[in-house]
């Protein structure tokens, strides 16, 4: 028995002396959902944020005849019933006299085997390395065949692309307006609940007017005022800062009301006592005290500023043509005709889905791991 | 100021002089926050420390023992009165003078604060739980721009070996320790910066009674080696008789007597003095307790009564305790006390 109790006494040493966030971590692993949600933002992050020129079989704007063209099924039997390689067949062009429109219709005769890593658009992967190896495609003249694995849009564009490179941007408008607003609130929230009085008074009447404004005429009136000679990354960004201000005002009132309770512990007064600064206590005390609060809190509401770029630039008020984002290509399908004749457009709405519920998990998770009422375990 | 204000003629003896200090907290109501009164904390304090002894500082709870030592640092700003403090900060040769900390840029106070530190009551939250115990005991020396890499953090091992803790535990965080473990991190903390003055507020208090005795050896050790002075805030006599030299006794934000030890102990000279020593519990179990019971309840700061605060529960009370507020003098060399009647009660001591 001796030998058996020896080793543990070691290892619960080394688990006593960890840090708060190293105990996080240790409970956060636990909860498979939250992990789970961890490692699918990781998946939908590198694939739509980093790499998408690799993953899309065409560069963004490359265009084509073939327009409007419905998905192309990957084929492993042909029509004579032979098992074969993966193939796509070519598209014949027909017009639907009845409906009057132009159909796509699958040529048998042309067969264009699926490759992996072919070579086909220039692009620079990560903006650095020039490259022109695509994950997948097929062996074919573009202009004669294409692989449109989701379609093709109004212009002939594979559909797939599009939703890959939009992504970048919904996705990082999420990760990068948080950014403002978590600098914004935590900042204004621990200097409204450090100095209290006048300024706390100022910062918290300011959030109480933002919270009440009504937000579809804020962002109209912000956007409109955006000039429309700026480029479309100068749109970009500004939007970007639009979210994060009206975003903040809820992440300061927390903050605020933590250090409220925070700056009443002896160690700020501790620190105080040794003649400290302000700014010291502030953001070496109480500001890391509130960071696990404010971590959940940004990770649920992720989700929020993805969402509300989508919604703007589907009224048509954030990101316009030529950029690419969810949002845009949502603006694309929303017409009856698109619904109607082109139903593969709605192909944006599962990664918007997806990353909603990937944050969502992943919040819950931490939440629970962060929660010291929660228990340890 | 001059050091010829101190008093007994011990001239440059002195390290820590209050006089009259006060701290008042409004009161505030209704929408606009109007104020409609005060809580008087703090009401005419006066007191002072020399280099190397220990002043004990008792009272009931909400007495203002916590308030007054957290003004003396100014954590709290006073509402009126003087502290000097016999600092060598801010003279360009460290030559000590006596200065009015009450009157000093916030800039210069920083600078004081060096040389008086401040042990807390309570152990688990005055360490901060995100930092380790090298990064809390660095603090002042970071905060003052002398840690230097490699000496400060020798420095800091030397510390905890003297506080009775071990280089390993360097690198853990608060919350792995004991409330006394936690207690001797604070005080190595305290003694980081190597300062003159320690206000001690209730060190022990939290702490169980085997820790408590501990805690203050350790303390007694430390004054000896470093030739450190203390406040030491308590509400416990007995305490207070183990480690202090001399004993200030507050009631309702006033010192109504100081003495030393031995002396307030054996000889006390107010009422409420005589009152408190009759409540020490004694280790003898046939000993018949003929306890003093105040009526009454302790008086509102915000609404004190006339005259001396003590008179609605003083058994001496005469119609002048009514009317005029003692004034605080010294009866006999260096025993201090706000008592009309001092002179004539004959007070019983321990």
């Amino acid at each position: 028995m001796a030998v058996a109790a020896a080793p543990a006494v070691p290892a619960k040493r080394k688990e006593l002396s960890q840090s708060y966030w190293s105990l996080v971590w240790y409970r956060f692993k636990k909860n498979k959902l939250g992990v789970f949600g961890g490692i699918l933002l990781i998946v939908l992050y590198v694939s739509f944020a980093l790499i998408p020129e690799f993953l899309a079989p065409y560069a963004l704007e490359n265009r084509s005849q073939f327009v409007e063209a419905p998905p192309t099924p990957i084929r492993f039997v042909d029509e004579q019933g032979r098992f074969q390689a993966p193939f796509v067949y070519g598209l014949e062009r027909r017009v639907d006299m009845v409906k009057r429109l132009r159909t796509w219709v699958p040529d048998t005769d042309r067969k264009y085997p699926v490759r992996l890593f072919v070579q086909g658009d220039e692009y620079l992967l990560l903006g650095l390395i020039p490259m022109n190896i695509h994950l997948f495609g097929i062996d074919a003249d573009p202009r004669e065949a294409r692989i449109f694995l989701l379609g093709a849009d109004a212009l002939g564009r594979d559909y797939l692309t599009r939703i890959l490179y939009g992504g970048r941007l919904s996705l990082l408008i999420g990760l990068i307006g948080q950014f403002l607003t978590i600098v914004l609130g935590m900042t204004l929230g621990v200097i409204s609940g450090y100095y209290g009085g006048p300024v706390d008074m100022f910062v918290q009447r300011f959030t109480e007017f933002l919270a009440a404004f009504p937000n579809i005429p804020l962002f109209m009136a912000l956007s409109a005022a955006i000039p429309n000679y700026w480029s479309p990354i100068a749109v970009y960004f500004m939007l970007t800062i639009i979210l994060a201000f009206l975003g903040w005002g809820g992440l300061a009132r927390q903050v605020r009301g933590l250090v409220l309770s925070l700056r009443e512990r002896e160690y700020a007064l501790a620190a105080k006592s040794f003649g400290a600064s302000d700014r010291r206590i502030m953001f070496r005390h109480l500001l890391p005290g509130t960071t696990s609060h404010v971590i959940v809190i940004a990770t649920l509401s992720i989700p929020g500023m993805i969402l509300a770029e989508t919604a703007l630039s589907w009224l048509g008020l954030g990101l316009r043509p030529p950029l690419t984002s969810w949002g845009t290509l949502l603006q694309d399908a929303a017409t009856i005709r698109a619904i109607r004749f082109t139903p593969w457009l709605l192909w944006v709405v599962p990664p918007i889905l997806l990353t909603i519920f990937a944050y969502n998990m992943l919040g819950d998770g931490l939440r629970d791991a962060m929660d010291p009422y929660s228990g340890r375990g | 100021m001059s050091s010829t204000t101190t008093k007994n003629g011990r001239i440059g003896d002195i390290l820590l002089e209050v006089k009259g200090l006060k701290k008042y907290f409004p009161i505030q109501r209704g929408l606009l926050r109007r104020t409609v009164g005060y809580v008087k904390a703090v009401d005419d304090v006066s007191l002072y420390v020399r280099s190397g002894e220990t002043l004990g500082l008792v009272g009931e709870s909400g007495c203002g023992k916590t308030t007054a030592s957290r003004c003396i640092i100014r954590l709290y700003e006073p509402t009126a009165g003087q502290v000097f403090f016999k600092t060598r900060a801010l003279s360009p040769d460290g030559t000590p003078k006596m200065v009015n900390l009450l009157e000093l840029s916030r800039e210069e106070m920083n600078r004081v604060r060096q040389e008086i530190a401040m042990i807390f009551q309570d152990p688990i939250n005055s360490l901060n739980p995100r930092m380790t115990v090298a990064d809390i005991i660095a603090e002042p020396m970071v905060i003052h721009g002398k840690y230097v890499k490699g000496e400060s953090e020798e420095r800091i091992i030397e510390l905890l070996r003297r506080v009775g803790l071990r280089p390993d535990h360097l690198r853990r965080y608060p919350h792995e320790f004991s409330g006394g473990q936690r207690q001797r991190i604070g005080i190595a903390r305290a003694l980081a910066l190597n300062p003159s003055l320690v206000l001690c507020d209730e060190p022990v208090s939290a702490l169980d009674v085997s820790i408590q005795a501990q805690t203050l050896n350790l303390l007694q050790d430390l004054q000896e080696e470093f030739k450190l002075s203390y406040i030491f805030v308590a509400h416990d006599l007995s305490v207070v008789q183990h480690i202090s030299d001399r004993v200030a006794v507050m009631y309702v934000g006033k010192v109504v007597e100081m003495a030393g030890a031995e002396e307030l102990y054996n000889n006390p000279m107010h009422p409420y003095t005589e009152a408190l020593l009759s409540a020490v519990p004694k280790p003898d179990p046939l000993y018949k307790s003929d306890r003093i019971i105040m009526q009454g309840d302790v008086a509102d700061p915000s609404n004190p009564p006339s005259g001396c605060y003590f008179h609605p529960r003083c058994q001496y009370a005469v119609d002048l305790c009514k009317q005029k507020a003692p004034e605080f003098r010294e009866v006999k060399p260096d025993h201090w006390v706000a008592c009309h009647r001092a002179e004539e009660l004959k007070l019983r001591g321990i």
